[in-house]
């Protein structure tokens, strides 16, 4: 039948296979480009690469464990910008430490993700509405908190290095990688654990699986699948602090959209929105894979509406071709 | 009271509609093996849910180990030392054997979030040792075959520990050697101390594997007797042993011997076993079994509805090519599903239009313009013929009856004037006034010249209403029985009779 490891224990894994082919594609698509271009492949268009797509990254790891539990977060892009807007209160407004503002900004995203994760345990709500509405009360209090102005980050606080500076670059010279990167690495690594080695990751799978077997085995759904939807929010709040970070201020009005790309980098990375499949690594190529493609694609001076064309014509081979490949099976 | 585990006792369960369960009881000694029969809806499966904490009683007393006691969740059942293998498989397709078995018991690594995966497998390999079963337990569900699937859930009820084992139906997916392994492995729990109930179908694995045999029927507790001491033909007769009180009509005459439709060896892998059968005009053609037996998936076979391997369909003597539903429908053929609601009607629409379904295409205009008066008119006409009680043509068809909502089904086929029906559990969820109607209806439609199939789980129906009945088992036509020979016990006989 399809992937795992076969009866007799040899190991026949299409998982593996599958996340070789993003990889695979990944790679070819970066030297495609670095003949396309001389531009292409310098180090600071690939630090570029990699900067442009921690944001994304994070936000597209908070909404892989959702997926996988067979749900979707619509709100990964507005929750964020309400991780950054509470950061900023908290720095800016209230004049308190900046390890403060970074909490405050983690955690509500990782409220925002508890309560979506209530609506559809507790009270049932399809994941699409109760994220739905999720994402304009997000965007709302984004826009009444902030009073329609961005927050600014005093500059002399250098909340931008958080983002932007590079802690590699002052330790080995000459390897600027900016710490943004580094710590969507991190959250990808601590996702990865969680998603394959702790009880959260376990119930998030089983859950996207079988949910009504999970049921009768006696689990408590309604525990789990909030913790599953809190953990997601977590990283979606890891997520605002970057951005807060990289643009030194809180930005009301942005967000909106950036669900799509987040759960574009999940599916195109071989997270199955039925549920029961998915790995962080995946996810990152998927990530890697769109800003990739869109910062080639500019290099070239493709214009940008084209860009996101591809974006979607992407999403769609990704999902066909693995449609194909588990027919075959 | 020798060594009695449980003891149900006037256990009372309704659904909407159905009175599932009444003054039923069921008692279990330890060390064990106590089989469970009865006919489709006798309420084997609903008993032992109550028991399995995952429906409610309405009524009676359960005694396990000598307490009164109550069970509100599986997950009470669970740690009250009872454990159910269902029929249904419930298992995680995405995830390991191991991981199954354990879901909600993981052991964990000294720090409480982290997984043991190694210890995991570990406990999951020991019970696979203890059932000579092999299988990795790092093997993902969905990879095994159904068989394999059906021993990780015994595996996950044994995993348990429990006093009592249910097992709903346990060996429909196994094949002899396998069965062989589960009997052991039932033998060697029974030698334990552990009570074993085996709810089966499988009449001839009685003898093999159970010391005690009780039979329900209907919902009602019917008798309990010793495996050694009955034969088989005395459990049959428990099970459907019952009065008709319904008057049979007299079956209307002998229908013409022009055959209409023929069907050869017909073959999907597991499902359909080479089946072979002609139908009459003017007949109704009984077609009976146990739910699995495969009759639903023969009618949409020949139906177009589902694909088929090998085998020819013959209508009015010509030999037939049907890819889809349109093909089958263009020969003349209908079918009415077992699920009306899902299957049958567009809830939401109108009775007419409903009606219309059929023909609507052929009643259209102008660039597809609808002609509202005809499709009136015509479903006026069938209302008018069928009786359907219903306040309006533009009635909703949700607010129908179950009874009228059948007759509605039927009206979208005379619309279109079908020569060959099939219908699959005509009767299901319909009071008993509206099954006379249904029956007066189908006998109406025989004389008329219409074929009709008749898919039915229930036997009087079966003996009532058909001319000749063809009996289907696991897949496989095991019999056909003419006018005279049809008897509840005849056909449960042939409905019963596994082939090696």
């Amino acid at each position: 039948m399809k992937t795992g490891i076969s009866p007799t224990g040899k190991r026949k894994s299409s998982d593996t296979f599958q996340r070789l082919m993003a990889f695979g594609a990944l790679i070819i698509i970066f030297v495609g480009f670095s003949f396309a271009s001389p531009y292409f492949f310098t180090f600071n268009n690939v630090v570029g690469i990699l900067i442009s797509t921690a944001v994304n990254g994070l936000l597209a790891l908070g909404v892989t464990f959702v997926i996988i539990s067979g749900g979707i977060d619509l709100s990964v892009g507005t929750v964020m910008t309400l991780s950054s807007i509470m950061c900023g209160v908290f720095v800016t407004y209230w004049n308190l430490p900046i390890p403060l503002g970074i909490l405050a900004g983690i955690l509500t995203g990782g409220l925002a993700g508890f309560v979506n994760g209530l609506m559809i345990s507790k009270m049932k709500l399809p994941p699409f509405i109760a994220t739905l509405g999720m994402l304009n009360v997000a965007r709302g209090l984004s826009l009444v908190i902030s009073d329609l102005q961005p927050i600014y980050f005093a500059l002399d606080k250098n909340f931008n290095d958080i983002a932007m500076g590079s802690v590699l670059g002052s330790v080995i010279p000459g390897f600027d990688i900016p710490n943004g990167v580094l710590i969507m690495f991190a959250s990808a690594i601590v996702a990865g654990l969680i998603l394959t080695k702790t009880i959260i990751g376990r119930y998030c799978f089983a859950i996207g699986s079988n949910e009504e077997a999970v049921r009768l085995s006696g689990v408590n759904i309604v525990i789990w699948k909030t913790a599953v939807y809190t953990v997601g929010g977590l990283f979606v709040g890891i997520a605002g602090i970057i951005i807060a970070a990289r643009l030194n201020s809180a930005q009301p009005a942005l967000g909106l959209g950036y669900e799509l790309d987040a759960i574009a980098a999940a599916v195109i990375g071989g997270t199955s929105m039925s549920g029961g499949e998915g790995t962080i690594l995946g996810t990152i190529i998927g990530a890697f894979i769109i800003s990739t493609l869109t910062n080639g694609l500019r290099i070239m001076s493709v214009p940008q509406e084209w860009q996101i064309v591809v974006t979607g014509l992407i999403i769609i081979s990704a999902v066909y071709l693995d449609i194909l490949r588990r027919k075959k099976q | 009271m020798d060594n009695v585990l449980l003891c149900m006792e006037e256990i009372e369960k309704s659904f909407p509609g159905v009175d599932a369960l009444k003054k039923c009881r069921f008692e279990l000694k330890a060390g064990e093996v106590h089989a469970l029969v009865g006919e489709n809806g006798a309420g084997k499966s609903t008993l032992m849910k109550i028991f399995a904490g995952i429906y409610s009683k309405d009524g009676g007393r359960i005694l396990y180990k000598d307490e009164e006691v109550n069970i509100p969740n599986p997950h009470t059942a669970q740690q009250m030392g009872i454990s159910m293998v269902h029929q249904e498989l419930n298992l995680m397709p995405h995830l390991t054997a191991a991981q199954n078995i354990f879901i909600g018991r993981e052991p964990f690594r000294g720090f409480k979030f982290i997984l043991d995966e190694n210890a995991l497998n570990e406990k999951a390999q020991k019970i696979f040792d203890m059932m000579h079963l092999k299988l990795d337990p790092r093997a993902k569900v969905a990879t095994l075959s159904v068989a394999k699937q059906q021993m990780v859930e015994i595996a996950k009820a044994l995993s348990f520990n429990s006093n009592v084992l249910i097992l709903d139906e346990p060996s429909a997916a196994l094949t002899e050697v396998e069965i062989n392994e589960l009997f052991r492995i039932i033998r060697q729990l029974r030698d334990k101390g552990v009570g074993i109930i085996y709810i089966t179908h499988r009449l001839e694995e009685l003898k093999e594997i159970s010391d005690r045999v009780t039979v329900l029927r209907d919902g009602l507790y019917v008798d309990t007797v010793l495996t050694e001491k009955a034969t088989i033909d005395h459990i049959i007769k428990l099970m459907v042993g019952r009065v008709i009180y319904e008057s049979s009509p007299e079956i209307p005459e002998h229908p013409s011997d022009e055959i209409v439709l023929e069907v050869k060896n017909l073959i999907r892998g597991k499902e359909l076993k080479n089946i072979s059968f002609k139908l009459k005009k003017g007949e109704v053609l009984g077609f009976a079994g146990l739910v699995g037996a495969g009759r639903t998936e023969a009618a949409r076979a020949i139906f177009g509805a589902d694909p088929f391997e090998s085998g020819e369909v013959i209508v009015k003597g010509k030999k037939v090519h049907i890819k889809g539903p349109s093909d089958a429908v263009a020969h003349d053929i209908g079918y009415l599903s077992e699920d009306r609601k899902r299957y049958g009607l567009c809830l939401g629409l109108d009775v007419e239009t409903n009606i219309a379904l059929t023909i609507i295409n052929k009643l259209t205009g102008f660039l597809g313009w609808v002609k509202n008066t005809k499709i009136h008119s015509i479903a006026k006409d069938i209302v008018d013929k069928l009786s359907i009680r219903t306040p309006s043509l533009t009635q909703k068809v949700k607010n129908l009856s179950g009874g009228n909502q059948q007759k509605l089904v039927v009206g979208k086929w005379l619309a279109k004037n079908t020569d060959i029906l099939i219908f699959d559990e005509p009767t299901r969820g319909i009071d008993v006034g509206a099954k006379q109607e249904i029956y007066s209806l189908l006998n109406e439609l025989a004389q008329q010249g219409k074929s009709i199939i008749m898919i039915s789980s229930e036997l009087p129906e079966i003996l009532r209403m058909s001319h000749r009945v063809v009996v289907m088992c696991e897949g496989r036509v095991t019999g056909e029985l003419d006018n005279k020979e049809i008897t509840q016990e005849g056909v449960m006989q042939l409905a019963t009779q596994r082939n090696g």
